[in-house]
Parts: C-alpha cells; structure tokens; sequence
C-alpha cells in the first residue's frame, strides 16, 4: 500500500516535468510547490487542531445532564 | 401563459402527502419534485405575479439566470431526497422536507425582500419540522436551540427589510449596500442562515440530530439560500471574503477534531459555504460563478456522503468513529459511493467539486489576492484532509470493528447511485452545466497545469494524513463550539443571577426586619394592646378631667 502510494505521489510531482506551467504566482514556480504547500497546509491544520482540541476538548456526554 | 411556481408545487404536495400511505405516497414523493423540477426548466425569464398588499409592490415570481439555477438544484435535492427517505417510517419527515425545498426554492424565485421574508419564516418552521420528526429527546432539545437561532434570524431579516422599505420605498430585492443600518440588519440575517462564523454553531449543533434521512435535505436548504441571496444582495462585500475564509478555516479545524460521523460532515458544510461565501465577497463575474457553481455541486456531493453516512446510521445503529470501521467488507457499495462523494468534495479531478471550486481560486488570482488565492490553497487541502480521506477512513476503513451490516434497501442505493452519477458526470461533461452559470464562463478547468497542480495538493494532503494518523486518533470526545455559550455560559449565569438577586432581596428583607424592630417596640407601647392609648380609664378621673378643665375654663374668663 505504501510503496503504490509513494510511487503515485513522486509521479505527479514527476508530471510536473512533462507538462506546460502556467501559474498564477511567482511562489508556484517553485518545483514542487503544491505538494510542498499541500503538506505543510496540512501539518498546520492538524497541530492547530491538536491545540483548540487541549484546551476545547470535553466528554462526549458534556451537555447530557 | 399561465405558468406554475415550483416551490408552491412542492408545498401543496406537503399537504397532500400528510395523510398518504402506500404507494400512492412513494408515488406522489417521486413525482412531485420531478414536476417542480420541469417547471424550474421550462419557466421563462421575468416578473410575474405582481401585486400590491400594504402599498408595497410585490413580486413573488421573479425567475433569472442565478435563480433558475438555484431552483434546479433545490428541486433535483428534493428529488434524490425523497427516493432515498422513501423507507423511512417517520411519516412527518417527508412532507416536512417538501414544505422546507418549497419554501427554499420560494426564496430564490422572490422577487421582492417582503416575500424573501415569508418562504425565510416557512423554511425555518419546514426544517424545524424535520428535526422534531426524528423523535428522540436529544433531537427535539437540538430543534428548540435551532429554532430560538432562526427565528432571532428572521427577526434581524424583518427589521431590516422593514428599515430598507421604509429607507428606499422600494421591497425590489436587488445589491444593497452595508453601509446602512438596513443592510446591516439583513446582512446579519442572511449569515445565520449560512452559518457564518462566529453565527455558526447551530448547524453542528442540530442538523447531526436528525433522522438518517432527515439530515440529507437538512444539508442543502438553509445554507445554500443563504448564499443565494448573499449572492445576490451583496455581492463584492469585503467583509465576506473574511467571513468567508474564517468558515472555511473553522469548519476544517472543528471537523478534524470531531468523533461523530454526521457532525464531521457538518462541520464540513460550514466549510463548504465558507468558499461561496468568499467567493461572493470577491464578486467578479467569475468568483459569483463559482459560489453559484459550488453551491450546485455541494447540494450533491455532500447529499451524496450523508446519504452514505445515513445508509450507515440506519443498518448500524451508530454514528461515532469510534464504534465503527471496516464497513467496507459488508457495504461495498456504500463504500463507493461515499467515496465518490469524498472526492468531489476535495475537488479531485473529474468530479464535480473540481470544475466549481477552482473558479473561486482563479477569481481570487484574476484579481491579485495573493493572501486569499494561498488561503483558498491551503483549505482546499485541508478538505481533503477532513472530508475527503478522514470520513470514508473512519467509517468504511480504519480497523475491523466486528460489523457485518448488509447494504441498505434499494432506493438508498439507488439514490446514492444517482448522486454519485452526478458528482463524476457534472466533472466530465462540465459545459452544458456551465451554460446554465448567471454570467458567460470563460474559464477551462482541465489544464495539465491545473489538473497536476491540484493533484499534488490533495495526495500529499493526503500523505500529512497518514504520517500523521496518530494524532488524529478518535476519542470519546466533543469539542467546544460557541454554542457552549447559550447551552452553558448563559443559563449558569441567569441561574447565578437569579440566584443573587433572590439572596440580596432576602438580606434587604432581613436589614429592613433588623431595623424596623425598634420602631415596632415602640408603636406596640403606644397603640398595642396594652399600650398608652388602649389602656381602659376609671370614669371618677374622667370627671375630674372635665371639672379641672371647666376651672381653667371659667378661670380665663374671667382673669383674662
């Protein structure tokens, strides 16, 4: 599973190559930068998460009085 | 030409679908959206039905291109709806949900604010209907903290409809500006009803509460009217490119951390409207396309994946990530249909999601908002983070929860099969749906650039999930929203309130006892029993009180 998922990974970072670039901004051109800005959007969003969820986080019988 | 009012079409079959059972009621459930569907196609361009009531012009039946195109997708919802509910036992759910889509498309075919405020008032009773359907005590707790929000929105949309008549001596419903004290009012209104943050936790809050079918029609209505009428009264308002991308954020980050499978998915919807809504507040042509494109193709996939979450709440019983997992082995196809759904909604090439919500990203780079285009970036791969791998994951994947449940009845699966049809079909064969766009698209989602660029963003998403599994782990565990605020924070402190004001009137009781003692004593030695002035006199002091006063009498008289 991991190795296909790895592989499918490098090949649309690889297709980047073959194809012709377009970008809206200069940060796009960038080699890689959609996988770069996807996973770190990413890892971002998931340690935020980690921190609202520490300090918001209840039992989930919280309002069942 | 007489011609028929599709809404009205759906709520006069709410009527007469009440008292129906059998099949003379799948029948009628079937065929009533289909034919408010026909007419949402073949009504033509215009104002019709106009009338004066109270000196106000109305015009109750106004049909363009943006509201056609609203019309059609709330009667083709109604539609998938009612084929996937037609099992459900709860015989108010149905015609509730018809009152609700009637009501709902009642709003996008208004012409004027007066009777954009009287479908607002129906959808709100329609929807709250389908809540009190589900018929469990948490429901029905949920539907009274929904309907308390609603109608406070409604009473924001009354004041501001009733200022802006009174301001312009015009009901006409066009872009209004939120300079004035109306616009203020009416723009507060329609964003409780998208659910715009910080206004945003009864969604969460109820829609999760009701039945396994009734949360598919709750999904589509209320929001997406709010967008329609954002859309069109106030389209280009900065504040809503904020708003908007503040939805987005929240919606992600609260879905991330939720353990229950339909409130993940309403998390989501708030996300979802979170892009139209900011696509609204950029407002070119293209950006309004998008938004109106996007609430098209979410009305679909997010049906899509309540239908596969509700297909599974109805054969499992349960609906937290924690009881479930490995569904995939019993519910094939209910996996795949789910997934479909999930990958609309990421946007993944050839769905639905992709040829939508990439125009709200081209809009915001056509117009050099370089900080709004990234954070449109970064949320397009925290939906597929949330939505598109954490939902299917958790439910149908994850591990082996020992389930084994079969597939649910046909027309569920049908209804799914229809959906899914949709959601890859509209992705493919995007220019007819294009054509039916408010404004001319100038716009081909399917570059190689495109397509490369967008994959890249969503696998390695995708990779962020699974590296980071561990910390996304499912536990028993609700997450604070604002809602805590009028669930716990109001009542603890009008309970605290009560409860000091009943200790001070008690202390102001008690000081005035203490003080006042005194003075009783007193009037008891004087007036009381026993007192000065009730004491019982001998009558000889009486005379001679008298004779002592008959000296002093005759004493003056005579001395003075």
């Amino acid at each position: 599973m991991w190795k296909t998922f790895i592989a499918v990974l490098a090949a649309t970072v690889a297709a980047q190559l073959f194809i012709e670039a377009h970008p809206h901004f200069a940060v796009e051109r960038l080699f890689a930068w959609n996988a770069l800005y996807g996973f770190l959007a990413c890892g971002a969003l998931i340690l935020v998460a980690r921190a609202l969820g520490l300090l918001l986080k209840r039992r989930d019988d919280y309002y069942d009085d | 030409m007489m011609i028929s009012h599709p809404g009205l079409v759906l709520i006069l079959a709410a009527a007469a679908l009440a008292p129906l059972r059998g099949w003379p009621r799948a029948a009628l459930a079937l065929a009533a959206p289909l034919a408010a569907l026909y007419f949402t196609w073949s009504m033509p361009e215009g104002r019709f039905w106009s009338m004066t009531w109270l000196d106000m012009d109305l015009v109750p039946f106004a049909v363009d291109r943006l509201s056609r195109l609203f019309a059609i997708i709330f009667a083709l919802m109604a539609f998938g709806g009612a084929l996937f509910a037609l099992n459900q036992a709860r015989r108010l759910e149905l015609p509730a949900a018809f009152l609700y889509a009637g009501a709902a498309i009642g709003v996008v075919l208004a012409g004027d604010l007066v009777t954009v405020f009287v479908f607002w008032e129906v959808m709100a009773i329609g929807s709250t209907l389908v809540l009190w359907s589900s018929a469990s005590p948490r429901a029905y707790a949920a539907s009274l903290r929904y309907l308390m929000v609603h109608l406070f929105g409604g009473m924001l949309l009354f004041a501001g409809v009733a200022a802006h008549v009174l301001d312009t001596g015009s009901t006409a419903f066009a872009a209004m500006s939120i300079d004035t004290l109306a616009g203020k009012f009416i723009l507060a209104a329609f964003l409780v009803n998208a659910a715009a943050w910080p206004l945003s936790a009864w969604l969460p809050d109820a829609y999760p509460e009701a039945s396994w079918s009734g949360m598919v029609f709750l999904s589509a209505f209320t929001t997406k009217t709010a967008v329609y009428v954002l859309a069109r009264g106030f389209p280009g308002t900065e504040l809503l490119v904020y708003v908007g991308l503040a939805m987005v954020f929240y919606g992600i980050v609260y879905a991330l951390l939720e353990n229950d499978m339909r409130r993940i998915l309403a998390y989501s919807i708030v996300n979802q409207v979170g892009f139209m809504v900011t696509g609204i507040g950029i407002g070119t042509e293209m950006a309004l396309n998008g938004a109106a494109a996007h609430a098209f193709t979410h009305i679909l996939y997010k049906a899509l994946l309540l239908m596969s979450a509700g297909s599974v709440l109805l054969v499992t019983g349960r609906r937290k990530c924690t009881d479930l997992g490995g569904l995939y082995r019993s519910m094939p196809f209910t996996t795949a249909c789910g997934i479909v759904g999930a990958l609309a909604i990421s946007s993944f090439p050839l769905t639905s999601g992709f040829v939508s919500k990439s125009m709200i990203s081209q809009a915001a780079a056509d117009g050099h908002l370089f900080a709004v285009w990234m954070a449109l970036a970064a949320a397009s791969a925290g939906v597929f983070l949330h939505a598109g791998i954490k939902f299917p994951w958790f439910v149908f994947f994850q591990k082996d929860s020992g389930l084994r449940p079969p597939e649910p009845p046909w027309n569920m699966r049908l209804a799914m099969a229809l959906f899914s049809a949709l959601c890859v079909g509209l992705g493919i064969f995007y220019e007819p749906f294009y054509r039916l766009l408010p404004y001319a698209v100038d716009y081909a989602p399917y570059t190689g650039w495109h397509v490369v660029a967008q994959l890249q963003l969503l696998l390695f998403s995708g990779l962020a999930f699974f590296v980071m599994l561990g910390w996304l782990r499912r536990t028993l565990t609700i997450t604070l929203d604002l809602d805590w605020l009028y669930r716990v924070a109001f009542p603890r402190f009008a309970l605290a309130a009560a409860r000091a004001f009943g200790a001070s009137l008690a202390a102001v009781r008690a000081a005035l006892a203490r003080g006042s003692a005194p003075l009783e004593a007193g009037a008891r030695r004087l007036i009381g029993p026993g007192g000065t002035f009730a004491r019982t006199w001998p009558s000889g002091s009486m005379a001679l009180g008298m004779m002592l006063m008959l000296l002093a009498f005759l004493l003056s008289y005579y001395l003075l």
